[in-house]
């Protein structure tokens, strides 16, 4: 399909334009007497309030107006969803706390919003809001996840009694222990899985406009149907037509982003309330207290294996710290997230599984990149280091006796989950070679003649893809032959207007530039739109479009076949062009001929306008899967880790533009690898987040990481037509099970077998000197 | 960020007359600490006073033998002037380290010296170099210079005007970058000076010091090998989530140890 169809290298459409400042940003919107909000924020992590003061505030220059949770509460403001349902085995609920939009008597984490603030500036906004008195009644606070699922731990939710919101388990432990009784080998692990901050690159902002009836908002969201319902229904009490959510270019979801945030239900209540326009643009600081954090859980698990390494038993306990609420996600990802694929690519029969969701005074935790998919695989990754460290077995035949194989698949796991295809083998093959694993000890050899510790590491993943099992995408082919694309999905990084249009000019043969993409406008994106998350895109979304693009060759056949004065059987579509014997007509001059009744058909309607509303099987996903390999180097005086090569092996599927698919591994990497290395949140025994900045926040840079060299191991997904996987959470799966286990390679000597992430320094040069004192005791 | 009035005084004496005149005034240089604070709301002057105009503070020349640097260079212009990198290498090094590139292209080394972070990289350098603050009052010796945490030697309306830099026989900069800030967890500049060797550390402690038992016994034996068992007393150190006391002091001796040997 020439240099612009599927699977070719075609750069992004769309860079010029956002790295060029043309972008549209909320940041970018505002409207003629807007005021600014500015948010009081509570200092403490856990306080009763006594009272709020806000007369001085009130009367601070350009102040429109203060309020409380008391106020939204009196107009009707509802509660946040909380969108997950669990029981333990005896059939008790989940324990599920109501969030208000604002809090009223009690805040629950630093960063909870007390109060709103409206004044004609931002400044003034902001300077009014610290004349806000707050009168706090401190209460014990709960700061960390072990804490918080200990009995001694003070409830902060005094009616449910204790902060674990529920004990679900997949069935009952003894059933497993009759299997993992019988191993011949058991080995143990126990993994902090560290909590870290998203932070995307724009700071969520907010415009929020009541107009004729109706409110508009302007916010970066990664798809804006679900936050125009949820805002319609909670706060609103509108239908949800009579709200309009915007969400034009977007600066990084990363899945926290598409989610009803009470800042937005507080801007939208704020606007109709006072009859102008309200503007909030979050800063940095905020991010760190009020975007949802992601990761944090405590894992302790057990594996059983035979006398030939064959795992016959895996059993997992997760605690999962979902901060002072429920998010909308929250339990949910260690549970379906990501505990349904914790064997990873394992064929492991019997499986028990705990997971405990927590409560604690911090901020609630979500979705984020991978969304309990790279907790479950370093879980798995690091299980099968410590077993082949029992075993004696080396760490990548550990693997190949106990991974899923070709033969097997469809292959149904315990949880459920039917894996369609993988090679999972290969890419292990494939990784290996690529990283020279076979020549690596002479690279060690050589490391260690400069002082340096070298290691190798490698991890195995999988992760079910798809996310929510609807999608709409819509085609309209202008009179002029071109196409614009009405998405459901939504792209806030991931490249959709290129993708898209290398789609529409290969299955329309309309040409790439001439394909427009219109997305994240609720008014005008398709009724059933879903959005983007979950690397749900190209299944969803290319295979939406897909079908609607058949549906306009359908349709344009008829019109063609009217044109040529030909039956429509004996017409044929191929890149652009209708044929029929020796006639033809193009694309473009069937979309004009669609528009002017003299050449339609009878009983077909004017215009070339197909949607497509693609329903999956809700259990039915598709499967990304792969093989990282990193080496690295160990300065062991101070415990600093130098990242020198980084292979990445993929299997996204059909790939439909590998410069694309490498963004996304790229950027999953760097994440993977700052959750492991760098990436470190503290909350201290108070509840107080110790590392609220970037001064204290280790992001990853690019100096931290090594080049690295992303190779497809492409095995085509079998139950979509265009045979794609997911690929914007395979990075984040793979990276930091690779880099622990190569850190640790690199410490064997030490009898170091696990190091909690991340892996900075100080705590690296700690972990040897314990090492080197038990040694030596 | 509140409201100031802004300034660009002309002269050092200028700006040091309406230091004197506004209780409430900052100077600014770079403004690579001052307008984050600003902007956090966690400082609220009511004039700045930008020394960006103030001629004949800025850049790098030869004095006799001493290297002069004035106030407002640039960490970026410090790591490329060829004087620098000629006479004293070590320095030029020092000033690539500092930061990310933006950082480097707007702090200036008065800016840095006069805010005294304690993991800031020059209070290494000045005091590893045993250099001279000159302001627009007097002169004060690098070693005298560092006070405390944030707190230097300078009066409420000096003004650092420049640094002069005795140019060594040889000197070097060893650091590790915070993960996140880049500033330094622990850095220590190792210099040989005709007055002798110098040994200054930052990061560690809550402002630049000397050790004098390293600088004993390189002045004997100039050898990594000299000062392996010399340990600084962790109880005097920074002791934080990202590094603790013990790691640093540690830390201080792996880098001077890795600065001498790089002799070579």
């Amino acid at each position: 399909m020439g240099q612009y169809g599927i699977g070719q290298p075609v750069r992004r459409k769309e860079d010029v334009r956002l790295l060029t400042g043309k972008g549209s940003y909320t940041d970018d919107v505002n409207f003629d007497g807007q005021v600014w909000a500015a948010f009081v924020r509570s200092p403490q992590a856990h306080a009763k309030i006594l009272s709020i003061d806000t007369a001085a505030a009130k009367a601070a220059p350009g102040v429109v107006g203060v309020f409380t949770g008391t106020d939204l509460k009196a107009d009707g403001v509802g509660t946040l969803i909380t969108d997950v349902e669990f029981k333990d085995l005896a059939g008790n609920e989940m324990f599920r706390p109501k969030r208000d939009f604002m809090t009223i008597d009690r805040v629950r984490f630093v960063g909870e919003m007390v109060a709103v603030v409206l004044a004609e500036t931002q400044a003034q906004a902001k300077a009014a809001a610290e004349l806000v008195m707050v009168d706090y009644d401190a209460l014990p606070a709960v700061g960390s996840t072990a804490f918080a699922a200990s009995p001694d731990s003070p409830a902060i939710w005094e009616q449910h009694g204790s902060n674990v919101g529920v004990h679900w388990e997949n069935r009952p432990e003894a059933e497993i222990e009759a299997h993992m009784a019988k191993a011949k080998t058991r080995v143990v692990v126990d993994i902090v899985n560290n909590r870290v901050v998203p932070n995307p690159m724009e700071p969520r902002c907010a415009v929020a406009n009541w107009a004729d009836g109706e409110l508009t908002i302007y916010a970066p969201t990664q798809g804006g149907r679900r936050i125009q319902q949820g805002l319609a229904k909670t706060v609103m009490n509108l239908p949800a037509d009579k709200v309009r959510v915007i969400s034009a270019d977007v600066g990084g979801g990363f899945g926290i982003r598409g989610k009803l945030y009470p800042e937005l239900g507080v801007v939208s209540w704020a606007t109709r309330k006072i009859g102008r326009p309200v503007k909030w643009r979050g800063d940095r600081s905020e991010t760190f207290v009020s975007d949802y954090h992601g990761r944090d859980q405590i894992n302790h698990a057990e594996l059983g294996l035979d006398a030939n390494g064959r795992v016959v038993a895996l059993k997992v306990w997760t605690i999962v710290n979902c901060g002072a609420y429920f998010a909308e996600n929250g339990p949910r990802l260690p549970i379906n997230g990501g505990g349904r694929i914790i064997p990873g690519v394992y064929d492991i029969e019997n499986f028990y599984f705990s997971v405990k969701p927590v409560l604690s005074n911090t901020v609630p935790t979500d979705t984020y990149r991978g969304a309990g998919r790279p907790e479950a695989n370093f879980l798995m990754e690091r299980l099968m280091d410590a077993a082949a460290d029992a075993t004696g077995l080396a760490r990548d035949e550990i693997r190949r006796r106990n991974v899923i194989r070709q033969d097997q698949m469809p292959y149904r796991t315990q949880m459920g989950m039917l894996i369609d295809s993988g090679d999972f083998i290969g890419n292990m093959d494939m990784a290996m070679k690529a990283a020279d694993w076979a020549g690596f000890e002479a690279r060690r050899a050589e490391s260690a003649k400069r002082g340096k510790l070298r290691g190798i590491g490698l991890s195995n993943f999988v992760e079910p893809s798809g996310g929510r099992p609807t999608e709409e995408m819509r085609i309209q082919v202008t009179p002029e032959g071109k196409a614009v694309v009405y998405a459901g999905t939504h792209s806030h990084g991931q490249g959709h207007e290129t993708v898209w249009a290398q789609l529409i000019q290969t299955f329309l043969g309309i040409p790439f530039e001439n394909v427009s993409l219109i997305q994240g406008d609720t008014k005008i994106m398709p009724k059933e739109a879903a959005g983007t998350f979950g690397s749900r895109s190209s299944w969803m979304g290319g295979v939406g479009l897909q079908r609607s693009a058949k549906r306009i060759v359908e349709k344009g056949t008829k019109i063609a076949a009217n044109l040529m004065q030909a039956e429509p059987e004996k017409v044929s579509f191929d890149a652009g062009v209708f044929s029929a014997g020796t006639s033809s007509v193009t694309m473009a001059e069937v979309a004009k001929a669609s528009y002017e009744l003299k050449n339609l058909p009878d009983g077909v309607e004017p215009g070339l306008d197909e949607s497509y509303f693609l329903k999956r099987d809700p259990e039915e996903f598709n499967y990304p899967n792969g093989t990282h390999v990193i080496e690295v180097e160990v300065d062991p005086d101070l415990g600093k880790i130098e990242m020198l090569n980084y292979i990445a092996v993929d299997d996204c599927g059909k790939v439909l533009n590998p410069f694309i698919v490498h963004g996304q591994v790229y950027g999953g990497v760097a994440q993977g690898i700052g959750q492991a290395m760098t990436e470190m949140t503290v909350y201290d025994d108070e509840g107080q987040l110790v590392t609220g900045s970037f001064m204290d926040y280790g992001m990853p840079r690019a100096h931290h990481l090594s080049m690295i060299d992303a190779l497809f191991n492409e095995v085509a997904c079998k139950t979509n037509d265009l045979g794609v996987k997911g690929a914007g959470e395979a990075g984040a799966c793979g990276a930091p099970g690779a880099f622990v286990s190569a850190v640790c390679d690199a410490l064997k000597d030490y009898g170091i077998r696990h190091i909690d992430m991340p892996l900075t320094p100080d705590r690296v040069w700690n972990t040897i000197q314990k090492a080197k004192a038990a040694t030596a005791a | 960020m509140e409201n100031f009035a802004y300034h660009t005084p002309a002269s050092v004496a200028d700006a040091a007359k309406f230091l004197e005149a506004h209780e409430d005034a900052k100077l600014m240089s770079g403004g690579m600490t001052l307008l984050p604070t600003l902007k956090q709301r966690l400082a609220a002057p009511t004039d700045l006073i930008d020394l960006a105009k103030v001629p004949d503070i800025k850049g790098v020349c030869r004095d006799g033998d001493e290297l002069v640097i004035g106030a407002m260079t640039t960490h970026a212009d410090v790591h490329e002037n060829a004087l620098v990198r000629e006479l004293i290498p070590g320095l030029a090094s020092l000033a690539g380290q500092i930061g990310d590139p933006a950082v480097r292209h707007r702090g200036t080394i008065g800016g840095s010296c006069a805010n005294a972070d304690p993991a800031a990289d020059y209070p290494a350098g000045t005091v590893g170099l045993g250099a001279t603050f000159v302001t627009n009052k007097r002169k004060i010796a690098a070693d005298d210079f560092f006070v405390g945490l944030f707190e230097t030697a300078l009066e409420p309306s000096e003004i650092i005007v420049g640094v002069r830099f005795p140019i060594p026989v040889w000197s070097h900069y060893q650091k590790l970058r915070h993960p996140a800030s880049g500033y330094a967890v622990v850095g220590v500049f190792v210099a040989q000076t005709k007055a002798g060797v110098r040994v200054a550390v930052t990061g560690a402690g809550p402002s630049a010091f000397r050790i004098s038992a390293m600088e004993e016994a390189l002045a004997k034996d100039f050898s990594a090998k000299a000062i392996e068992n010399i340990k600084v007393d962790a109880g005097d150190l920074n002791n934080d989530i990202h590094a603790s006391a013990d790691y640093r002091a540690h830390v201080v001796t792996v880098l001077a140890k890795r600065a001498v040997a790089a002799k070579g």
